[in-house]
């Protein structure tokens, strides 16, 4: 079937050394991006930290056009909206992992699958889109808000965002508790209820922890659906009812805004500014994600 | 002692009833797109320019400069991604160094889309001059597809048995020789599955081309890469936020082409994948 070719050691030499090098460097570019992406953030960004004095850069009020460049309502924003998302997401997709993996007929399991990588399919202004026009006037109606564009429209659309990470993940994270666990649980007369839930997924919880981690990596990052319909109020989300009044993240900030701004003016550096943060934000979420995979390997003996 | 069981069965059902919560809306989302985009779709919707404030006429240049985008981003994405795979796969060896390569690729995957516009623009569009172009977009969301395209084929390129390598060797192959010969062809629809996945990725994102290609109204075709065109989901994001009195239906009928280009290609995606599983012989 394969044609293997006959090396000539004269002819093959040189090439399989520059192609070597060349797939080594390949390689190696990944992290080159990383850096130059770094970079790029810094050189735009850091001149929005010494001309913005600190105590305006962290203060609570965000108005660009008076030079108010407070980035803490932003960041209480981004972290409200991802919480709301979190604490949603989760239940929602430990629950629906379990189900894939260890209850789930063959035919049901045969549907869930694809439909989840559909969603994960599903382009963000599109759930946006959505949003919009379904889920805000949804929820104006129920809760009898002045506007259905609140954090927890926002949260909620994230939640389903997030979900296709926390599932696939948590799934693999069920699936490499050997069955040897499962057996010993169902021997010692536990029901197959009791095993998942005291035996399975307490073996598998670092990989849950990851798969949380990941799926919140994943909100705090969302931009275009966030913007859409958490309403864009740049302001301090102090009180319970925040949840139901309208936030501005991060993310929307620099999406509504960099259009708008003239390069190189302190408005321009200060949205680079905020992109160091989230940068580092989500570069320190997956850091501890990736933790938690390497600690998981090194424990080899117990999976 | 029937109790625990009563209390199994109740927990299964409840276990079914939330994933039917999480899979339910996806279908709700994708049927009212259909039943009220439907209406707007028509030959002239899909081939027209845009027209009397994008309130008449079609989306073709969208749809023509998200096809653009995307085939700038395979060109791009897919040497520089398959690549890297065959790199990680088959010559890494566990050193820190590939554990660094490892991490940046994780990093890269979580780094938020809008952060990829703020680079795309600090480096393709204004340190290296290229302005807001389809170049300078579909290098952005080239580096943003390669995480999703190097994580699916290492998969494949993993799969193919340790044993095909050796066999290889031991007919006097060269490692670059087994690599071409032996190990890519086996490991083709997975590497293809990877691409598309990335690509469809790319296809419908929106932050990262804010700022580095997408025009709010322009009504003609791209005529070099250095152009900036319209695209389909930036598109969508100006007529259903930023033009007020926009038509109901013409908004639903741009969700409906976007969500059914995406979804296409994911279908494709599927396909491969299960086809060749099913297919493979080891």
């Amino acid at each position: 079937m394969v044609a293997l070719k006959q090396a000539k050691a004269a002819g093959t030499d040189w090439r399989e050394f520059v192609i070597e090098a060349l797939i080594r460097m390949l390689g190696f570019s990944t992290i080159g991006f990383v850096l130059l992406i770094f970079l790029f953030l810094l050189r735009e960004g850091v001149p929005s930290f010494y001309k913005v004095p600190f105590s305006n850069l962290f203060g609570i009020r965000w108005y660009p056009t008076f030079d108010l460049f407070g980035t803490l309502p932003l960041l209480l924003g981004s972290v409200l909206v991802t919480v709301t998302a979190i604490l949603i997401a989760l239940p929602l997709g430990v629950a629906t992992a379990v189900f894939v993996r260890e209850v789930a007929p063959d035919w049901a399991r045969e549907i869930l699958k694809p439909m989840i990588e559909v969603l994960a399919g599903i382009p963000s202004v599109v759930l946006g889109f959505f949003g919009m026009h379904v889920v805000a006037p949804l929820i104006r109606e129920t809760l009898g808000t002045p506007t259905g564009l609140t954090v927890f429209t926002g949260g909620l659309v994230l939640a389903y965002m997030a979900l296709p990470t926390i599932i696939s993940v948590a799934e693999d994270a069920l699936d490499a508790v050997p069955k040897s666990f499962r057996d010993a649980g169902l021997a010692m007369g536990a029901t197959q209820w009791q095993t998942i839930w005291r035996v399975v997924v307490p073996a598998a919880r670092s990989g849950i922890t990851t798969a949380v981690m990941l799926g919140m990596g994943r909100a705090i990052g969302e931009t275009m659906a966030v913007m859409m319909v958490t309403g864009n109020a740049a302001r301090m989300p102090l009180s319970l009812d925040s949840l139901f009044k309208p936030a501005r993240t991060m993310t929307a900030t620099i999406a509504a805004e960099m259009g708008e701004v003239a390069q190189g003016s302190i408005h321009y550096h200060a949205l680079f500014g905020i992109g160091i943060i989230l940068f580092l934000l989500t570069f320190l979420i997956n850091l501890v994600a990736a933790a938690t995979i390497f600690k998981k390997q090194r424990r080899g003996g117990l999976r | 002692m029937m109790n625990r069981y009563w209390v199994q069965r109740l927990g299964f059902t409840l276990l079914s009833l939330i994933s039917l919560a999480v899979v339910a809306p996806i279908l709700v989302v994708i049927g009212i797109i259909v039943v009220k985009g439907l209406g707007a779709i028509s030959w002239e919707f899909i081939t027209a320019m845009p027209f009397d404030g994008m309130k008449q006429g079609g989306i073709f240049p969208a749809l023509v400069g998200t096809l653009l985008l995307t085939l700038g981003t395979a060109l791009v994405a897919i040497p520089i991604g398959v690549g890297g795979t065959i790199y990680l796969a088959e010559y890494a060896r566990d050193t820190w160094v590939t554990r660094c390569i490892r991490l940046a690729i994780v990093n890269l995957s979580g780094i938020p889309s809008i952060v990829y516009g703020l680079f795309g623009l600090g480096m393709f569009v204004l340190f290296l001059r290229m302005g807001t172009s389809i170049l300078a977009g579909a290098l952005t969301l080239a580096i943003m597809t390669l995480p999703v395209i190097i994580s699916t084929a290492e998969e494949a390129l993993r799969a193919v048995p340790t044993e095909f390598r050796t066999v290889s060797a031991s007919l006097g192959g060269t490692r670059w020789q087994g690599i071409r010969y032996i190990i890519l062809p086996q490991a083709l629809p997975g590497i293809i599955t990877g691409i598309i996945l990335g690509l469809l990725r790319a296809a419908g994102e929106t932050a990262p081309i804010l700022f580095t290609v997408a025009a709010f109204f322009l009504p003609r075709l791209p005529q070099s890469p250095f152009d900036p065109t319209m695209a389909l989901p930036y598109h969508l994001y100006v007529i259903s936020t930023q033009v007020p009195g926009m038509p109901l239906q013409i908004q639903h009928g741009t969700a409906l082409v976007l969500l059914a280009l995406v979804l296409s290609m994911n279908l494709v995606a599927t396909i491969i994948r299960s086809y060749f599983r099913r297919r493979r012989q080891w």
